[in-house]
């Protein structure tokens, strides 16, 4: 049996990645989320959005380890997996790759400070000014490891002579075209999922337990970063569809099943293939396309006719595409009905049905996070560095990879499982209210013992 | 000095930085089990705990920073080694995870488990030990590449005297190193049994580290003659290593000053990693990968240098910092804080 080994790279690869994209979008987004609550909490000083932040870090921390592992994971994985991407690419696309490690170093030696920190301080701010170099830190990874992805898309800074890229511009390989709008919506999708994860928390804890005072803040105070970064994402999903159109506009064109050029075309929305090509049940929404490509009715938007059979992406990538954009609207829609029934008085914003919409919106931001992924990866098959290298001459040709794929899959479901076991314990025996009254305690015998003190010396 | 030579210092800088990190760290999961097997683990396994939970993230930064920058300064190295080492890099891969998952899970119940210590004791030989594979294939004679496949002759590997006292060395430096660092984080705690325990492990180790290097040294000049006779010529860097390795002896033995000690034993190893990595040159692997021929376009390598020794700016500065706050924070090591 012969067996198919590019095919088992790209599983070995998506497995890994698919698993680690869960762990780089937690470890992207809490940062800031904690740095919004401990900076809100002492705006109002509010030690409930104090706890918030102490319980999210805590929580956080776990995740951050499961991140390096997968990462160091994946950091390997990218020249074993595929030896000759990285002997032809590293030439141009070694520094972000580097950079990126540097930005998650800083993040962690920040984060271990920020952890040890808390009451070391005089002034509540400057431990919270130790948030900035982690937002920073994680936000830098993101755009470094995103734009040696935008490169692979959009292939600059270089000049291509006998197989070999020379005169190579670092920089402008990284500032590639591609990963201003990539790192945008990568960077507020992040954001949204995050939001929407904590949120979920919230959510989840008031339907177990009834609604308290610590969930209620948090919940509104996810909510509304949910709302904002959520549209933004959705922002930022129409600026990378208006580059796609323009530098890239076969995975546009796959995406939207535009098979020909043409100007005023129509936006397809859902549907599905029959074996010869046709589109059934679909929503035909007339010039909405090149609209969306081009804000303008008319323009003419390239279709796939205009690229060579065997240099089309996969017509399946619509779905990807479809569900992931559903994702954002449907995420959009939840956080703008809980504000407007928050705002509406006579209804009650924290009805058991919002409740449960809002904890189903966890996991639907890890697909919509997924599917986005599956599309960029998808979307540009079957080039590994689009127009220079195929997926085919990038992968290792070794069959060992079939059984790597199993063990990876294993090692991946203990990891996944793990985490879950440590952060249930960590939170379930130590729910939040106990830990505030344990403050409170603590802080009232502080009171007593200096009032006593002061009683002693008079 | 031209850029290549740079890079290829700062690379090595790396790697002698996560030796000497990550050998206290897999030498600490192997006496904690040892420890525990052998009903001391009272003793020591608090210490151990207290150093190295907070240090695991910086030692693999260490490794990852030399893995990138090495794939990212010579590209082919990543073709070679990269074709080659797919299952024995996978199941290092596997090893660093087991190993990172115990530091991220162990403060919640784990370090009670018998199963998991011996995971963890059990990684940190192998981890070296399948880490150290890579020198060896370096020196040439293991990759081959014919007809444009690159692939790795198992058979010579495993039969090669060269490649289990490399090995061998790998492991007992490993002990080495962790047990005199131990054995100073003890005498800093003013924890004297654990100290007792860590000095007898510390001396017990000595004598088979410095026989497996002679061996290690003795098997090169067979196996890559050229390399040996580079080797050779450094005499002096050699010389230095085995009088260095002679007065941490000295301390061991007489149970005294152990922060010089293990001074001593970093220079030690210093000296030796380099007069090993200066007779190397001019290959990444030999035949086929050269420092000039294999290193990656002029601007792309100054561009790594500068981040390079950015990454040694920061590396350097925060591993004090954490050192301070775990390491000479005198109420910290002896557990008040």
């Amino acid at each position: 049996m012969v067996v198919d080994t590019v095919l088992w790279s790209r599983l070995v690869t998506g497995l890994t990645l698919s698993f680690h994209v869960i762990f780089a979008t937690i470890g992207v987004a809490i940062p800031l989320m904690v740095s919004i609550a401990e900076f809100v909490g002492i705006r109002k000083k509010d030690n409930h959005y104090t706890l918030m932040a102490k319980r999210w870090t805590r929580g956080f921390v776990i995740s951050v380890a499961v991140g390096v592992v997968t990462g160091t994971a994946i950091a390997l994985q990218l020249a074993l997996v595929w030896p000759n991407f990285m002997q032809l690419a590293g030439n141009v696309i070694a520094l972000p790759l580097f950079m990126e490690v540097f930005a998650f170093f800083f993040e962690a030696i920040f984060l271990g400070i920020y952890l040890y920190t808390w009451d070391r301080f005089r002034n509540p701010y400057l431990h919270w000014l130790l948030t900035v170099p982690v937002v920073l830190g994680a936000a830098m990874s993101a755009f470094f490891i995103t734009s040696v992805n935008g490169f692979m898309n959009q292939p600059e800074g270089f000049i291509f002579e006998a197989g070999h890229f020379s005169a190579v511009h670092p920089l402008q390989a990284m500032f590639n075209e591609a990963t201003p709008s990539k790192v945008f919506h990568v960077l507020t999708s992040a954001y949204m999922t995050g939001a929407a994860l904590l949120a979920a928390v919230a959510a989840f804890s008031m339907l177990k337990k009834g609604v308290t005072e610590y969930a209620k803040k948090g919940l509104k105070l996810m909510m509304t970063v949910l709302l904002v970064f959520s549209f933004l994402t959705a922002l930022a999903g129409d600026v990378s569809a208006k580059f796609l159109a323009e530098h890239q506009p076969e995975k546009l064109a796959a995406a939207e099943w535009h098979f020909e050029t043409e100007k005023g075309a129509d936006l397809i929305f859902l549907g599905w293939l029959t074996a010869e090509r046709e589109i059934v049940g679909a929503l035909h929404i007339p010039n909405a396309l090149s609209f969306l490509a081009f804000s303008d009715f008319n323009a003419e938007v390239t279709g796939l006719d205009e690229f060579p059979v065997d240099e089309q992406p996969p017509l399946l990538v619509h779905y990807l595409f479809d569900a992931m954009v559903g994702v954002g609207f449907a995420l959009l829609a939840m956080s703008a009905i809980f504000f407007l029934l928050l705002f509406w008085k006579k209804r009650n914003e924290l009805n058991r049905w919002m409740l449960r919409v809002i904890v189903l919106g966890a996991p639907l931001a890890f697909l919509g996070v997924e599917l986005g992924w599956f599309y960029a990866e998808v979307g540009r098959q079957p080039w590994m560095i689009r127009g220079y290298m195929r997926v085919e001459e990038a992968a290792t040709t070794s069959p060992s990879i079939v059984i790597l794929f199993f063990v990876f899959l294993l090692l991946y479901i203990l990891l996944g499982t793990m985490c879950v076991i440590v952060l249930r314990r960590l939170f379930r025996d130590n729910p939040a209210e106990v830990e505030l009254e344990k403050a409170a305690k603590t802080k009232e015998e502080a009171l007593q013992a200096q009032q006593q003190k002061a009683g002693d010396e008079a | 000095m031209s850029y290549e030579i740079l890079g290829i210092s700062v690379l090595w800088i790396f790697l002698y930085g996560y030796l000497i990190v990550a050998s206290i760290d897999f030498g600490a999961g192997f006496f904690a089990f040892y420890a525990r097997i052998t009903g001391k683990d009272h003793l020591i396994n608090r210490l151990i705990s207290r150093y190295l939970s907070p240090v695991w993230e910086i030692t693999n930064v260490f490794f990852v920073f030399f893995f990138v920058g090495l794939i990212g300064f010579f590209p082919d190295a990543a073709h070679y080694y990269g074709s080659a080492l797919l299952v024995p890099g996978s199941i290092a891969i596997i090893l660093l995870a087991i190993r990172g998952s115990f530091y991220a899970f162990e403060n919640y119940g784990s370090k009670k488990n018998i199963v998991f210590l011996f995971l963890y004791g059990a990684t940190g030989l192998l981890i070296p030990a399948s880490l150290s594979v890579a020198l060896v294939l370096s020196e040439g004679g293991f990759i081959v590449e014919q007809g444009g496949v690159v692939t790795l002759q198992y058979l010579e590997l495993f039969t090669s005297p060269l490649a289990w006292s490399i090995v061998a060395l790998a492991v007992t430096s490993v002990l080495f190193i962790s047990a005199s660092f131990l054995a100073f984080y003890a005498s800093r705690a003013e924890d004297k049994p654990a100290l007792d325990l860590m000095r007898g492990y510390a001396l017990f180790w000595s004598t088979p580290t410095i026989i497996a290097a002679f061996t290690a040294v003795l098997y090169l000049s067979q196996h890559n003659n050229r390399h040996f006779q580079n080797m050779m010529d450094l005499w002096w860097l050699l010389g230095l290593s085995v009088f260095f390795f002679l007065i941490v002896l000295w301390l061991l033995y007489k149970g005294r000053r152990y922060g010089w000690a293990f001074i001593c034993l970093m220079l030690q190893f210093l000296t030796a990693f380099f007069a090993y990595g200066i007779g190397h040159y001019p290959y990444i692997l030999d035949p086929y990968i050269t420092i000039q021929g294999g290193a990656t376009q002029e601007a792309m390598g100054i561009a790594l240098v500068v981040v390079f020794i950015a990454g040694l700016l920061l590396l350097i500065p925060s591993l004090a910092l954490v050192f301070r706050l775990f390491l000479f924070d005198a109420d910290y090591v002896k557990g008040k804080k």
